[in-house]
């Protein structure tokens, strides 16, 4: 394998990694809270349909984003009402709003567009590009360095975004009265309502940022990675990133780096489709196999048993 | 003087139940008041309703002479009333810092507010003998500490009255002391301390004053030092109980059980049962004491064949069961066992008492035949139960979880006594359960004896362990620390249970 290929994957690897560290994010803030985020991938579906109508429509990616944001704020707030307010079950609620999207994206699709689910395709003006810095084209052909520096800096504004917030999320956590309460209220919510602190506002509070964070997910798949939205295009990146969150134990640090684990996996499973190792050609599902199957060789024997916060899953009540 | 806190007309209902019947109180500055009651005598929810954690239907709440409205937690806390709860309401994972700032934080970043309390958590430890390491995880710490945590969770926050609802549950005696020091200093130095129990002896320790609850009314109000156990106990219970057990000698006949140096390793291979030696006679009661924890549970699981020894033997009549891993077995052939853990093991919560009452003995022959149940007959055996063991209410079709903790344990030790054990094997017989249903629980633990059967008894209350047993154990940390009399020492008891041998040197 040549050099270049190498660094192709590597810049791949970014790209592939964004909604992974999106959504594993939003996974974390709502599972700290004791929120069980099982809807992740709905969320970012629903997000990157809504992205990509609307940056159609109104001719600008911004407008994308905003909307496909406030479409996956809706669907987590009635993940929030079911699971907080009405104390349902987290996982049946999250399950549902994966069903709820999968469906929707496609029948308003088709209806809209009459493309067989897809939405028009958006060219370069109504996506989020790589930024275009001065001097872009001169580094990047300078050579040796141009296509290192290629890797790092040929990207569009959502993905600094998204590498941005892993620090401010470990630091928010960490630092702030918010994270405090907002760990304490996943871990033991009575302690947390004894203190006089509302635990259904906090937990509303993870919820919303979770459906943020899945809102700009969403908006990167179909407005920056690809051209338009195309149905299921999510491919289980929502179930990956769950699967990420459990691999770094709930931290934010740690999610990052499964995170681009499980995108240089992936965008390796783009570049070989089709080789051939000793007459065999290996499946592409092998691949795509690869994260879940890493994930639980390497819980069972390697990395110890991953913890997840107490009270996760379990509605609040009152009552002793 | 105004009092700290008076409640005036307090009423509240949960449903049917009427937890607390027009309930006043007045509490003097800086003194220690006892609040006790049975279970269900409306006690939390009385100090539920002052802490802001329920509202109350009527009544009126006085806090420093003035009328204030307790809505939430909050209000209540800037009040000034801090409560250390029956369960910590602690953040395991957290250190003894980030839980004591909990709620307190007094900005958006964590920082300052760490470092503040640092240096106040110095102060009250040297206060009021608070030690605790502020970079403890309190997940990690023993619950003696742990309740250290609470109090100064509390006290961080500015309480002047301090709520303690059954704080000594979980300590061992000297644990307890010291608790009741740092009480004390908190009184002198003009805190107000509310202390919630069911244990009398508490009360006449430590209280000034006292206030007895029955059935969600308060009963009295007495001078702590112008008050005895007997009457305050039957103001709780409202007519006169036995406080202690009347039993004669003990006659021992030949052993039944024989545990010969049994261990019992856990997962990580941490002994938990190591090297326990004991015998139980016919006709005598023998008592394991011990703070929960210590190996008892474990014990009890690998003798009645729940879990699997590791090594050691276990002699039933003169038989080796060690590997006779099958409870229904042993309990045919006369090994009753009351569970510790009355509502997850002793019965299903979920089915009615005369279903509960035939676990374990479903295929009896007078229950039906192979895979049919005859309904009638559970039901008249479970009514004939209840009947001889006073079960209230006397109704077989009721769920077994809406009856009292201590009527689900005579359902319990009617089911296993009823069998005619030659062993019973007893955990927690009175854990949960009112005054009136521990003496009659006793009476009949003590009548098995009389009737030549052999008792093994586990208990944390040392109170029970010393009225009932003819022989002590103390166990800790997995080990049997010596034997006693049942008049041995009860400081002498506390030691072993802390561990400590006083004749080992």
């Amino acid at each position: 394998m040549d050099l270049s290929i190498f660094l192709e994957i590597l810049s791949s690897t970014m790209r592939m990694s964004v909604p992974l560290i999106l959504a594993c994010l939003a996974g974390l803030w709502s599972e700290r809270s004791g929120i069980v985020d099982i809807g992740l991938e709905g969320k970012m579906l629903a997000g990157a349909f809504a992205a990509a109508a609307a940056a159609s429509y109104f001719q600008s990616p911004w407008m994308g984003l905003f909307f496909a944001i406030i479409i996956s704020l809706l669907m987590s707030l009635v993940h929030g009402y079911a699971s907080i307010t009405q104390r349902g079950n987290q996982v049946v609620s999250g399950v549902a709003i994966n069903m709820l999207a999968a469906g929707l994206t496609v029948v308003i699709g088709n209806s809209w567009y009459k493309q067989g689910g897809r939405t028009p395709a958006l060219d370069d003006l109504t996506r989020f590009m790589p930024i275009d810095f001065p001097g872009r084209a001169s580094l990047f052909s300078i050579p040796v360095f141009g296509p290192i520096s290629k890797i790092f800096l040929d990207h569009s504004i959502l993905t600094y975004l998204a590498f941005a917030m892993v620090p401010l999320s470990a630091w928010a956590l960490a630092k702030t009265r918010f994270g405090l309460r907002l760990r304490a209220v996943g871990e033991n919510p009575h302690a947390v309502d004894t203190a006089g602190i509302s635990v259904a506002r906090l937990r509303y509070q993870a919820v919303i940022i979770a459906g943020i964070l899945c809102g700009i997910a969403g908006t990167y798949l179909s407005t920056s990675l690809s051209a338009g939205f195309v149905r299921d295009m999510t491919a289980g990146r929502g179930y990956l990133a769950l699967t990420a969150l459990i691999f770094s134990n709930w931290r934010a640090w740690p999610a990052l780096y499964a995170c681009l684990l499980f995108g240089f996996l992936q965008a390796i499973a783009n570049f070989l489709q089709g080789v051939h190792f000793f007459g065999l050609e290996i499946p592409v599902q092998f691949f795509n196999a690869l994260p879940y199957v890493m994930t639980v060789i390497l819980l069972a024997g390697f990395i110890g048993k991953s913890v997840p916060p107490r009270a996760s899953g379990i509605p609040y009540t009152k009552d002793r | 003087m105004t009092p700290a806190i008076e409640l005036i007309g307090i009423d509240k209902r949960f449903g049917a139940v009427h937890a607390n019947n027009d309930v006043s109180l007045s509490i003097a500055k800086s003194s220690i008041h006892g609040i006790i009651g049975e279970n269900g005598a409306g006690k939390s929810t009385l100090m539920s309703i002052l802490f802001g954690f329920y509202a109350a239907d009527k009544g009126e709440i006085k806090v420093q002479g003035k009328t204030v409205k307790v809505n939430s937690s909050t209000d209540a806390i800037a009040l000034g009333i801090g409560m250390v709860h029956q369960h910590f309401m602690l953040v395991d994972p957290f250190t003894v810092l980030e839980n004591v700032i909990l709620g307190a934080e007094g900005g958006a970043l964590i920082g300052p507010a760490l470092a503040k309390a640092r240096a106040e958590l110095k102060r009250l430890a040297d206060e009021y003998e608070l030690d605790v390491d502020p970079d403890a995880i309190v997940g990690e710490l023993p619950v003696g500490l742990q309740q250290r945590v609470e109090i100064l969770k509390a006290l961080y926050k500015g309480a002047d009255v301090l709520i303690l609802d059954e704080p000594t549950g979980v300590l061992t005696p000297d644990e307890a002391d010291h608790l009741f020091r740092i009480l004390q200093q908190l009184r002198n130095q003009g805190k107000t301390v509310i202390l919630i129990t069911h244990k009398l002896r508490e009360i006449m320790a430590i209280t000034d004053h006292v206030s007895v609850m029955r059935r969600g009314e308060m009963v009295a109000t007495k001078e702590t030092a112008k008050t005895s156990l007997e009457e305050l106990a039957e103001l709780m219970v409202g007519r006169r109980v036995l406080m202690h057990v009347e039993k004669g000698a003990a006659h021992p006949g030949e052993v039944v059980l024989d545990v010969k140096n049994l261990v019992w390793r856990d997962r990580k291979g941490t002994p938990r049962v190591d090297g326990v030696s004991f015998q139980v006679r016919k006709g005598e009661i023998v008592g394991i004491a011990g703070v929960s924890g210590n190996g008892q549970s474990e014990l009890l699981d690998v003798i009645t064949g729940i879990a699997k020894a590791t090594s050691g033997t276990v002699l039933f009549e003169g038989e080796d069961i060690t590997d006779l891993n099958d409870p229904s077995i042993l309990r045919r052939r006369g090994m009753a066992h009351v569970p510790e853990d009355r509502q997850h093991r002793g019965l299903i919560t979920s089915f009615s008492a005369a279903e509960s009452a035939i676990l374990g003995w479903q295929n009896d022959a007078g229950l039906g035949r192979s895979y049919h149940l005859n309904r009638n007959a559970v039901i008249e055996r479970c009514r004939k139960q209840m009947e001889e063991f006073d079960v209230r209410p006397a109704d077989p079709l009721l769920k077994s979880s809406k009856f009292s903790g201590g009527n689900q344990q005579k359902l319990i030790l009617a089911r296993e006594i009823g069998s005619n054990p030659d062993l019973l094997i007893v955990g927690q017989p009175t854990r949960g359960v009112d005054i009136g249903a521990i003496e009659f629980i006793h009476k009949r633990l003590i009548h098995l004896r009389d009737m030549g059967k052999a008792i093994l008894l586990v208990s944390v209350e040392l109170d029970e362990i010393r009225s009932l047993s003819d022989r002590i154990l103390v166990m800790f940390a997995g080990r049997v620390m010596g034997e006693r009399g049942p008049d041995a020492d009860e400081r002498e008891l506390g030691l072993l249970m802390a561990g400590v041998v006083k004749d080992a040197a």
